[in-house]
């Protein structure tokens, strides 16, 4: 399902990154958000997932960074049924996972550096044990100058890099990210498309819920299509990957 | 100094924004309510103390009043009643108070122009106790008895009574309001807590997605109410002390405050407040906070 070598290896369910099961979900007593939906993705595979507005893209995202709960069925994370998983476990988890939300999240009150060591903080890292690293993700994403820059002070484009660094500052399995360009324009979301080959290229697992069909065309990435909650499975489309990478 | 070697510029921000504009009303109502608890628990203390005093007093002293029988005069039947008593175990001292003292005594009873003289007034006897081991009133009974006197022991036993009646009351109703106010200062931290979680939901998300343990989290709101509290501890105990200390110069036990009298050592009491404040709302905010990040999850 990739062209990334670690994923043309052959597909083994019990090492999926993640795996669904007959996965079904519902927010409180409303009718199903997503139904039925059984898929895997292999460690360092990238897809994306497609869908109108209220298909459920943001909902299975949700599920896989453990926000919410399957209503039925089974969610595997990285070969671990996550409803086995204990609460206080939980947590070492999801420093397996990153996000780029919708909304980016980014921390007001904490400098651009500050919110890109963000999760080496939670997970106890000392100051002086990741500030290089830091420093140099943020030089990657185009952000060297900005290091101290508070968010309110960042263009749109940098704060959606300085959310993908957070993102992927721990070196994540996993990568997700719910519509990364959707408030930046296209030559701004070409170069996040990049940088998202680029990490998957490193081995994370990259899956991207996006309304840009343009973005999925030129990525010829394959795409889990949601349609009224349900899953289709599509075929690449569109450009190589290789041409995005010129 | 370059940016790259200037340290502040690289030492981590806290975890939560450090400044809120309701930071300095919650201060204000926790420090007034640590304020009205630091002032309820010296009361208490001055109550105890007032009523320890007044039933010293009263277990100390009893009154014996003495009547002259056929042809003795009331000044020799005092005179032998006192010194009856003086010999009684239990007795430190036995004084039969003049004539003019005894109506003065009766005095306000009387109309204005009464004439005293016509009057039987009984003499009175004061008694000192020993306070280590007073004597009863049945043994200064049975003492003039011996001697023939026609006298009545007070021991005022009856206003004791009401003494320690209204000493206990007062006692039970400091502490319950005591107990009142600990427990609204609890309950505002917890509000405040629970309003500073909503308000900081986003950062709290953040933080829970990406990966931080429960606990993790709700120690920040634990740390940063506890000092909030702490804080605001100091200030109600301050302004209390300070209070505590003025009504104690301005006349402690013997002068403007006879009813309440403050004691310097019970300016002690109050020293814990800032701890006890910063542990109640560290113990709240904890559990605030764990039940909505429960929720949230």
């Amino acid at each position: 399902m990739s062209r990334n070598p670690q994923a043309a290896a052959a597909f083994d369910a019990s090492r999926a990154v993640v795996a669904f099961d007959d996965v079904s979900m519902r927010y409180g007593r409303n009718p199903e958000t997503l139904k039925d939906l059984t898929f895997s993705l292999a460690p360092g595979s990238f897809h994306f997932i497609t869908g109108a507005s209220g298909a459920g893209k943001s909902s299975l995202l949700k599920l896989i960074y453990l926000a919410v709960k399957p209503s039925k069925g089974l969610l595997h994370l990285f070969g671990q049924d996550v409803s086995t998983v204990a609460g206080k476990d939980q947590p070492f988890l999801r420093r397996r996972i990153g996000v780029v939300f919708q909304e980016l999240r980014l921390l007001e009150h904490l400098s651009a550096f500050d919110n890109a060591a963000l999760p080496l903080r939670i997970a106890g890292r000392k100051p002086e044990t990741y500030r290089q690293d830091v420093a140099e993700l943020l030089s990657w994403v185009g952000l060297r100058n900005r290091m101290h820059a508070m968010p309110e002070t960042l263009a749109g484009g940098e704060r959606q890099r300085l959310a993908i660094a957070r993102a992927v500052v721990n070196r994540p399995d996993i990568l997700l990210a719910d519509e990364p360009t959707g408030n930046v324009d296209h030559e701004m979301g070409l170069r996040i498309l990049r940088l998202f080959v680029e990490l998957n290229r490193l081995g994370t697992t990259v899956l991207i819920a996006t309304h840009d069909q343009d973005l999925v065309a030129r990525s010829g990435r394959p795409v889990l299509h949601l349609a009224d909650g349900r899953l289709t499975k599509l075929a690449p489309q569109g450009h190589s990957a290789a041409q995005l990478d010129e | 100094m370059s940016e790259l070697l200037d340290p502040q510029r690289w030492r981590p921000a806290p975890f939560l924004p450090q400044a809120d504009a309701r930071d300095g009303a919650l201060t204000f109502v926790v420090a007034t309510l640590c304020f009205l608890a630091c002032l309820t628990a010296l009361t208490v203390l001055a109550a105890d103390r007032a009523a320890r005093g007044w039933t010293d007093q009263l277990t100390g002293q009893a009154t014996v009043i003495v009547r002259a029988k056929g042809a003795e005069t009331p000044d020799s039947a005092a005179a032998r009643a006192a010194e009856a008593l003086a010999g009684v175990r239990g007795v430190s001292e036995a004084q039969a108070l003049e004539k003019a003292k005894a109506e003065a005594l009766i005095a306000p009873w009387l109309e204005d122009g009464a004439d005293l003289e016509d009057l039987p007034v009984p003499r009175l006897v004061a008694v000192a106790l020993d306070p280590k081991a007073p004597a009863t009133a049945a043994e200064l009974d049975t003492a003039l008895q011996a001697q023939g006197l026609d006298a009545v022991v007070d021991d005022h036993s009856v206003w004791m009574k009401d003494i320690k009646r209204a000493a206990g009351l007062a006692r039970w109703i400091g502490a319950a309001v005591f107990a009142l106010i600990a427990a609204a200062a609890g309950a505002v931290v917890a509000f405040a807590t629970r309003a500073g979680l909503a308000a900081r939901h986003e950062v709290v998300e953040v933080l829970h997605l990406s990966g931080a343990q429960n606990e993790f989290i709700s120690r920040l709101f634990e740390m940063r109410f506890a000092r909030m509290a702490a804080v605001a501890g100091l200030i109600g105990a301050g302004a209390a002390g300070l209070m505590g200390a003025a009504l104690r110069l301005a006349g402690g036990g013997q002068g403007l405050t006879p009813v309440l009298p403050i004691a310097w050592i019970d300016l002690a009491a109050i020293l814990p407040c800032p701890l006890i404040a910063a542990a109640v709302a560290a113990a709240a905010a904890r559990l605030t906070a764990q039940a909505l990040i429960r929720e949230m999850t």
